[in-house]
């Protein structure tokens, strides 16, 4: 390894050693170097030429979401760079591990508002866990190792790397010798004994205690913890949007989603417990809604590797600052059996009361497709096969796909949550569906979001991916603002109805199969063909124009009082 | 309220912006800030005044800084805290003495003198600092700068920076591809 290289090499072979395979990205001026030193990397480090850089973003964020790695995205400078920006934001707020590596004008010029210069690692200090912006191939070597590590350890994030082009193209020996220190860099995995003693007093001591599972159990891989730990003490367990699969859905003791557009009984639970174990979730907003009504009864145990997240929205009784599954793996090791029967017995008769999913399923005297036909299709091709994941975008169809899809393992549902980014999921499933060539990888998304981002179906084409399957729900609206404007603003229906290509013929346009579906007796049929056909399929479910998703809280409002119908709201009291 | 939070953090380029990013994320106006070299090379201390409701909760935030090594809001220790102002006086022959005598007081000085004017230096706690500034007001302040604050924890409990940047292993590693 004592040959000289180009910066440019450099960049290839640390990457490589990070284990990468695949990078998704898009080459211009500043880049330019880098793509030049690609090619004698062929078959050890795949390029996917992706159509936009925010595509390579997301695409970056799905291949890590559905594996567990770092992804990686490659864009050049300026226009290049600031295309990044939205889903390194979006990869930031869901704690995704990317890196990101931007070519940058030389360092001659740095400053001087050279063509296509952006300070990009100015702009993305809010959004990344540490950004660096490298002028010299020496420190190319350390700065990705760094990179890499800062993304996937602790709470994980993006990482971005701006490299000048000069520092591209200088040739060097580069040292690989180079160990990261970083002081001030030390997340903590271990959580405190005492801290987990009184977890387990309170655990053992509730009437009525509730687990609720975030990212963080899947990020840290406690899914097996999780189970043991409700096995053993019959705590049920809510799953946040991200912490969907942590345990599987079927599972006797999965409550559901809580939240903005939880089940009533799930979110009536969180209202009742007594104590309440939150595992690598944030209580986000969307989540708690009003916090000051957020679990009124509830002594909060909060386990996060963030102490940021802890206190930071509820008040928190005992803060475990570390790992999910290191924490949890010390807690089973003091937890004692219990039973939580009644309590359970109780939830479940108010799920029977307020059977959110059936409501659904009981059609209205309609001969259009509903929605949920889409999802009830869906749901059980994919309990049937298994050896699938759905990636959805944002807005009604997402929330209909987190309460009707069941997710039975970990990293299988794939959404943007916090940052809400319409038009994730078609580029995020190319990245989950190269991951993972034999796996079908679903897309649910809307007819706006899908009119966002789907330029990535050429990449898909080019790529030859052949398990990409996407399903619209398209309903000619954007339609959770629609839904917002007919349940709190009286049907002003501003900006909201859309319309859009024929999607199967756009499907066809680039050279993947349309199908188009307008009854819901062709639904099934349309699902098993794009399932068994080898290449990637579009299909254009023509649903229902005004279907909204209940139950609903209101902006405002406490988890307890939710919209369940419309239009004469009936806010469940409780 | 206004807290007073002492960071120690890498000297590295960029530093600064990524602290004040937090700050102004929250739409904190920053009283002072100063910053400066420690007694270990590579390692910078901030003393940053703000008025702000949930200091904690960006003391929090200021540790995910990757290159800030430790935080403190030193609001309600007991501290040193100094601040040096600089101020040139409106001072004709006719008011200097006075104005000397001001300053003697106060254990100010007198560090240049012009025609007019003369620029006097006062170091204390910045109540100190206050204090000057009113009396001498009266005599028609030109031209005024306060360098901010700087605090130090009294008494054996330390902040020193060397005990931040020893050399480590590798933080913790977990694989996240098996965690998976």
């Amino acid at each position: 390894m004592s040959e000289e290289r180009t910066g440019a090499q450099i960049i290839c072979e640390a990457l490589l050693r990070e284990g990468v395979d695949v990078v998704f990205g898009i080459p211009g001026g500043a880049i330019m170097p880098f793509y030049h030193a690609l090619p004698d990397y062929t078959g050890s480090l795949r390029h996917v030429l992706c159509r936009h850089e925010q595509g390579a973003g997301h695409a970056a964020e799905g291949y890590a979401r559905a594996t567990g790695k770092v992804g990686v995205c490659i864009a050049t400078s300026g226009p290049g760079a600031t295309n990044l920006v939205t889903a390194i934001a979006d990869a930031w707020m869901d704690s995704t591990p990317i890196v990101a590596i931007t070519g940058q004008v030389s360092s001659l010029v740095l400053g001087t508002d050279a063509f296509q210069e952006t300070d990009i690692t100015g702009i993305t200090v809010p959004i990344t866990k540490h950004n660096y912006l490298i002028t010299r191939p020496e420190d190319i070597p350390l700065a990705i190792k760094e990179a890499f590590h800062i993304a996937s350890t602790g709470r994980p994030g993006p990482v971005l790397v701006d490299i000048t082009k000069d520092a591209q193209q200088a040739r060097i020996v580069p040292d690989w010798s180079g160990r990261i220190n970083l002081p001030g860099y030390r997340p903590t995995y271990t959580g405190n004994r005492r801290q987990i003693r009184e977890a387990v007093e309170l655990l053992t001591t509730a009437k009525k205690p509730l687990i609720m599972a975030g990212n963080g159990v899947i990020w840290s891989g406690a899914s097996a913890e999780l189970r043991e730990l409700a096995e053993r003490t019959g705590i049920p367990v809510v799953a946040t949007l991200h912490g969907k699969g942590a345990l599987p859905e079927d599972h006797p003791l999965a409550l559901g989603m809580p939240g903005m557009h939880g089940w009533v009984h799930v979110n009536r639970a969180i209202q009742e417990c007594d104590v309440l174990l939150n595992i690598g979730g944030r209580f986000d907003d969307r989540v708690t809604g009003k916090v000051s009504g957020f679990a009124p009864n509830a002594r909060v145990i909060h386990i996060d590797i963030d102490p940021s997240e802890i206190g930071k929205n509820i008040r928190t009784a005992v803060p475990i600052v570390g790992d999910a599954r290191t924490v949890l793996t010390s807690l089973l090791q003091e937890m004692p059996a219990r039973e939580c029967d009644e309590w359970l017995a109780h939830i479940r008769e108010m799920q029977a009361t307020h059977q959110g999913r059936q409501q659904y399923l009981k059609r209205p005297e309609t001969s259009m497709l509903m929605p949920h036909d889409v999802y009830a299709s869906l749901n059980k091709a994919m309990l049937e096969r298994g050896s699938c994941r759905v990636v959805t975008d944002v807005g009604q169809h997402q929330m209909w796909a987190a309460q009707l899809i069941d997710s039975v393992s970990p990293r299988t549902h794939i959404t943007s949550g916090g940052s809400g980014t319409m038009g994730f999921a078609v580029p995020a499933a190319l990245g989950a569906a190269i991951a993972n060539p034999d796996e079908t990888i679903w897309v649910i998304c809307g007819d706006g979001g899908f009119q966002m981002t789907n330029q990535e179906l050429a990449t898909v084409r080019q790529e030859n991916v052949r398990n990409l399957k996407v399903a619209i729900i398209n309903n000619g609206y954007l339609g959770m603002v629609r839904q917002w404007q007919e349940l709190f603003e009286n049907r002003r229906y501003s900006g909201t109805p859309l319309s859009g290509p024929d999607f199967s013929l756009l499907a066809q346009a680039y050279g993947l199969t349309g199908v188009r579906v307008d009854t819901t007796a062709q639904v099934d049929d349309a699902i098993r063909g794009a399932w068994d056909h080898d290449g990637s399929v579009v299909i254009d479910f023509r649903v229902e124009r005004e279907v909204n998703v209940f139950p609903i809280v209101p902006q405002g409002k406490s988890i307890g009082e939710m919209l369940t119908s419309a239009p004469e709201p009936m806010p469940v009291a409780i | 309220m206004k807290h007073t939070i002492v960071a120690l953090m890498q000297d590295h380029p960029g530093v600064l912006h990524r602290v004040v990013s937090l700050f102004r994320r929250r739409a904190y106006n920053i009283d002072s800030l100063t910053v400066g070299r420690t007694e270990t090379p590579g390692v910078s201390r901030m003393t940053i005044v703000i008025e702000g409701s949930d200091v904690e909760q960006v003391t929090k935030q200021l540790y995910r800084l990757i290159e800030v090594l430790k935080v403190s809001d030193v609001t309600s220790d007991p501290t040193v805290e100094r601040e040096i102002a600089l101020i040139k006086v409106h001072a004709p022959k006719s008011a200097r003495a006075e104005l000397v005598a001001v300053c003697t007081v106060f254990g100010a000085r007198a560090v240049d003198i012009g025609p007019n004017s003369m620029i006097v230096e006062i170091t204390g706690e910045p109540s100190e600092v206050d204090r000057f500034l009113d009396v001498v007001q009266p005599f028609g302040i030109k031209e005024m700068m306060r360098t901010g604050r700087i605090a130090m924890i009294r008494g054996s409990q330390s902040h020193q920076a060397a005990l931040e940047v020893e050399p480590r292993e590798d933080g913790p590693v977990t694989s996240l591809a098996l965690a998976g």
